[in-house]
């Protein structure tokens, strides 16, 4: 079994992004004392949790805080917790934020892989998107990333932006290869319920691709990073080498488990997912009390097990493990499921060799879908 | 022993909505048949399904004991029994058991066809007949003209009706008087061997099958060794009793008696409506008379969702069977749905509640194919051949004759909507229309027309086009020739026979091109691209396609993202368990229903 991760989640912006549906605040005022308590949780989960070989500090937007800060957090984590030196430990920065010092510091505190939010190189994709940075605010963070001596760092892209054409596109994928970072996401921008963007579309502001267009965008991606010597690893996710993938993020999608610290994180562990309060009253309140701050949880049944074990693997080039769910599930389905498999392989949606079942990128497109076959 | 001069046993017929519940409710009230504090409107409508509608589906039967105002107590044995023509298996049923019906007659609608309809079968049975004017609180009632109709169009003394408002309460007394004083005790001996009639049934998990019956004869009680005539088959009796809201267990049923009997009667084939119950150490004679065979005109076949559920879907409608005697079915096989079973029933609102039915007690997910009626075909050899299923349709090159059911359709509504519901009997190929106006205002509209084309949608239809003022009522009258074809539907390229339609050669084209849109609405987006098709033959008549999902796929998926996306994906999936495989298609329970709507609604 693979060792859990630790993600902590840092629920403060300096601004809101209107498509953003994260749990985060702009009022700052209680910054230190949510640090204090993110400390005050890992101790309670003491005990239940001992090592952690890869660390994800996310948000909101972690590169608001200070050297010092960060520090509190990472030496709880030390003080609570085994992190084997070899361990992953990531932390996602806004472009707008941060010095060539504060860079460096980041690495003396022992990080060791950069998340940039650069999002667009274009500067009028970053203002529809709210943004606080530019384009130029993403080169100058890329160099001080480099020059802080992170070999190891990965650029958020989006695309799917109202006004953004194939070409437009293309130009700002160019742009990020030219740039060679080990790992890039491209997310198609999705509209969420209750956010600022989604009222907006809804009274009919703006169009999004429909899904002819999306497939298009997402075939284009695919085709040119694969090109470029990326590898398409997970739906949204391509990296310039094995070593390179997100091992974090990688445990999200194969089943190991992991710790959520923060306000409205959440957290797995033998079948059973827990998650935090998502208001920071809430969230400092129970940990006052010397309890988690735990607002819900769910056992998951074998039925909804299988259902996510399908849907999280086929997002995965590694696809679905078919000696793991045989031993897991009782089912063998390339036997069971023969005609529909065979169908879906002469239409280009998956491969299947003896040990699994994997995605193609038209099957990537489509992988919610495909889960449901099955 | 309960002395048969005591004993009353009658039922309220009428047309649909005149007011038999909530008069069965006033009686129940006024003779203490239920505390206020368990009361509800329309006590009797027991099932759910008969709540949401506003309908009696069933016949209920209740025991009263109502003291006269001549000092005595009578007990008297009440079933009510629904109103639309769909049930009328029901009704006759029940006066079986009868020697009376009180015949209720809405004050503002006069007599109505089913008015007719129950007053002739109450005939049939030699039944003491008292007429009821209802609802005379209504500002719309017209009791003279009522009255007037008692004589002229049903043929009955006029000094014999009562008139109350079930609603109100009033006239309930003299209503419960002349049930005492007109309708006669039962006939019988108690003495003879026992002669019981069924008259209906019901599977109790915990007891097995609940026997509903009439005592004709004799008497039964616990420990008795009953035969079942028809078939044979003998049980010991556990317990006897009456219906009251609930069962409530007696020492006896002795003859005249209406109640229960419960015999660990778990081979359910062995109980038949209509057959006669007898003791197996001193039977009776011969078998009472029974019932008449129910004659099914609207024909479908239904499948389990999964074919694994096959077998419990055949143990569930026997047992549904027991309830209702009008449900006829057969075993039937579809290549494209498998094994299934073909079923008849009395209309399509009967059709409907079978289907809600079973799914809702028998906990049953049902593929129902394209209802159709039955077609007489002359082949060119002479046969005749009575087809309504369209797989047994004989090769079209056979046929030298097609003949499709007629039906005479009686509309009532007011005068305004006669322009609307006369286009749409026209667009139903209606023929020979004739008008009257049986009252100011109302008038009635009579047209001859197929039976396959108020199938499905008509009814809907002509209560939109009449905002629901209208009523409809129809009797099969014959078969008149018509030009048939099949129909069929190609799902990419497979042909799905419970989709199969015959259907008038005219209407073909317009038939094929509307199953291929319908489709088109109820089939969801899938992986591949799906072509539907509609042939005559070989002869493709329509076609169109579905297009498949292109991208569909969440963007981020990451801690929070995960619970929340397989709770979307389990809805979908669940809608998908109510979908049938069909190839690689996954085709909705809806869907086959659907190719029959028509557009403007
Ligand atoms: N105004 C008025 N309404 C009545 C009276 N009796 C019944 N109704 C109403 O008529 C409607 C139908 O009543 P039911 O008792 O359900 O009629 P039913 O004959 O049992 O109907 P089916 O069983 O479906 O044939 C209900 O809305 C009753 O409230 C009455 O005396 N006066
Ligand atoms: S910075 Fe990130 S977390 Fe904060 S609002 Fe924008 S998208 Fe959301
Ligand atoms: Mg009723």
């Amino acid at each position: 079994m693979n060792l859990p991760g630790l993600y902590i989640h840092i629920p403060f912006c300096k601004t809101k992004c209107p498509y953003c549906h994260f749990y985060s605040t702009t009022d700052l005022t209680s910054m230190d004392a949510v640090i204090a308590s993110l400390v005050r949780e890992m101790e309670l989960y003491e005990g239940e949790f001992d090592t952690f070989d890869t660390i994800y500090i996310g948000g909101g937007t972690p590169s608001l805080l200070t050297v010092q800060q960060l520090d509190v957090i990472l030496s709880g984590i030390h003080k609570h917790f085994l992190v084997p030196p070899d361990a992953e430990i990531t932390i996602e920065v806004n472009p707008a934020d941060g010095d060539l010092a504060w860079y460096r510091s980041l690495k003396d505190l022992g990080v060791n892989r950069l998340h940039l939010g650069v999002q667009s190189f274009s500067d009028q994709a970053l203002t529809f998107l709210g943004r606080r940075h530019r384009a130029d605010d993403a080169f100058a963070a890329i160099v001080n990333t480099v020059r802080a001596g992170f070999d190891n760092f990965g650029l958020d892209l989006i695309y799917g932006i109202p006004g953004q054409d194939l070409q437009s596109w293309r130009k700002s994928l160019e742009c990020a290869v030219s740039l060679s970072p080990p790992h890039l996401s491209a997310y198609q921008l999705a509209i969420e319920e209750e956010t600022p963007l989604c009222h907006s579309y809804r009274r009919g502001s703006f169009d999004i691709p429909d899904e002819d267009a999306s497939l298009a965008f997402f075939l284009e991606t695919s085709a040119y990073l694969e090109r470029s010597g990326y590898h398409h690893y997970e739906v949204s996710n391509y990296a310039a080498s094995t070593s390179r993938k997100s091992r974090h993020n990688q445990k999200y999608w194969d089943y190991t488990p992991y710790l959520g610290i923060g306000p409205g994180a959440h957290s797995f562990k033998e079948g059973k997912r827990w998650w935090n309060h998502r208001s920071i009253e809430g969230y400092l309140k129970d940990l006052g009390l010397g309890t988690t701050p735990v607002a819900g949880d769910e056992t998951l049944s074998r039925d909804e097990l299988r259902l996510e074990t399908l849907f999280m693997s086929l997002r995965t080039a590694r696809g679905i493990d078919l000696a793991a769910f045989r031993l897991q599930f009782g089912e063998d389905l390339p036997k069971e499921r023969h005609s529909i498999i065979h169908s879906l392989v002469a239409s280009g949606f998956i491969v299947v060799n003896d040990e699994r079942i994997s995605p193609t990128t038209r099957g990537f497109a489509v992988a919610d879908q495909l889960a449901l076959i099955f | 022993m309960t002395n048969m001069d005591y004993i009353r046993n009658f039922s309220i017929i009428a047309h649909i909505d005149h007011g038999k519940s909530t008069l069965a409710d006033r009686l129940i009230q006024h003779t203490g048949g239920c505390d206020a504090r368990n009361f509800q409107d329309q006590i009797l409508d027991n099932m759910d399904i008969e709540r949401e509608r506003g309908i009696t589906i069933k016949s209920q039967a209740i025991s009263l004991p109502y003291t006269a105002r001549d000092g005595k107590t009578y007990n008297l044995n009440l079933i009510d029994t629904p109103g639309h023509v769909d049930f009328s298996y029901e009704v006759s049923r029940s006066l079986a058991s009868c020697e009376g019906v009180l015949l209720l007659i809405d004050a503002a609608q006069g007599v109505q066809a089913q008015t007719l309809a129950n007053l002739y079968l109450a005939m049939e049975h030699d039944l003491e007949i008292i007429p009821v004017i209802n609802k005379i609180d209504l500002p719309s009632a017209d009791v003279e003209r009522v009255i007037e109709q008692i004589d002229s169009e049903l043929g009955l003394d006029t000094d014999t009706h009562l008139k109350c408002s079930a609603k109100e309460g009033t006239g309930i007394e003299d209503i419960l008087e002349a049930i005492v004083q007109r309708i006669p005790p039962p006939s019988g001996t108690p003495e003879a061997p026992l002669s019981a009639l069924i008259f209906d049934a019901q599977y109790d998990p915990f007891r097995g099958t609940v026997i509903h019956c009439r005592i004709m004869d004799g008497v039964v009680q616990s420990g008795d060794i009953i035969r079942f005539m028809y078939g044979g088959a003998t049980y010991k009796v556990e317990e006897v009793g009456h219906f009251l809201l609930s069962r409530q267990k007696r020492e006896r049923l002795s003859a005249g008696e209406v109640g229960y009997i419960i015999a660990g009667v778990k081979t359910i084939s062995d109980v038949r409506t209509g057959d006669t119950i007898t003791l197996e150490n001193r039977p009776c004679d011969k078998p009472l008379p029974g019932f008449k065979e129910v004659k099914p005109v609207v024909f479908a076949s239904i499948y389990p969702i999964a074919s694994d559920d096959y077998e419990d879907l055949a143990v569930s409608l026997e047992k549904y069977k027991l309830n209702d005697a009008s449900f006829v079915y057969e075993k039937d096989a579809s290549v494209a749905l498998g094994q299934g079973f073909r079923c008849g029933f009395l209309g399509l609102l009967h059709l409907d509640i079978v289907q809600e039915r079973l799914e809702r007690e028998y906990d049953q997910s049902l593929i129902l194919s394209v209802p159709s009626v039955r077609f007489r075909l002359t082949l060119k050899d002479d046969t005749i051949l009575y087809v309504d299923n369209p797989s047994h349709y004989p090769p079209q090159m056979d046929i030298a004759k097609g003949e499709e059911p007629y039906i005479r359709a009686a509309m009532m509504m007011p005068e305004r909507y006669l322009g609307a519901v006369m286009k749409l009997c026209q667009e139903k190929r209606g023929m020979n229309s004739s008008l009257s106006y049986p009252g100011p205002g109302r008038a009635e509209l009579i047209y001859e027309m197929p039976l396959s084309e108020v199938i499905y949608d008509f009814y809907d239809r002509f209560k939109s086009v009449s905002q629901g003022y209208g009523s409809f009522d129809y009797e099969l009258i014959d078969f008149r020739d018509s030009n048939l074809v099949l129909v069929d539907i190609l799902v990419n390229g497979e042909k799905v026979d419970a989709l199969s339609q015959i259907v008038h050669r005219d209407r073909a084209r317009a038939c094929g091109l509307q199953s291929c849109e319908r489709l088109k609405e109820e089939i969801p987006k899938q992986m591949f691209k799906i072509a539907l098709q509609a042939a005559i033959g070989g002869e493709i008549i329509a076609r169109t396609t579905i297009t498949a999902f292109r991208k569909d796929v969440t963007a981020k998926c990451y801690g929070g993202d995960i619970s929340r996306k397989r709770k979307l994906l389990e809805k979908q999936k669940k809608g998908k368990k109510r979908m049938k495989m069909i190839g690689n298609v996954s085709i909705p329970q809806s869907a086959f229903l659907a190719v029959l709507k028509s557009d403007t609604d």
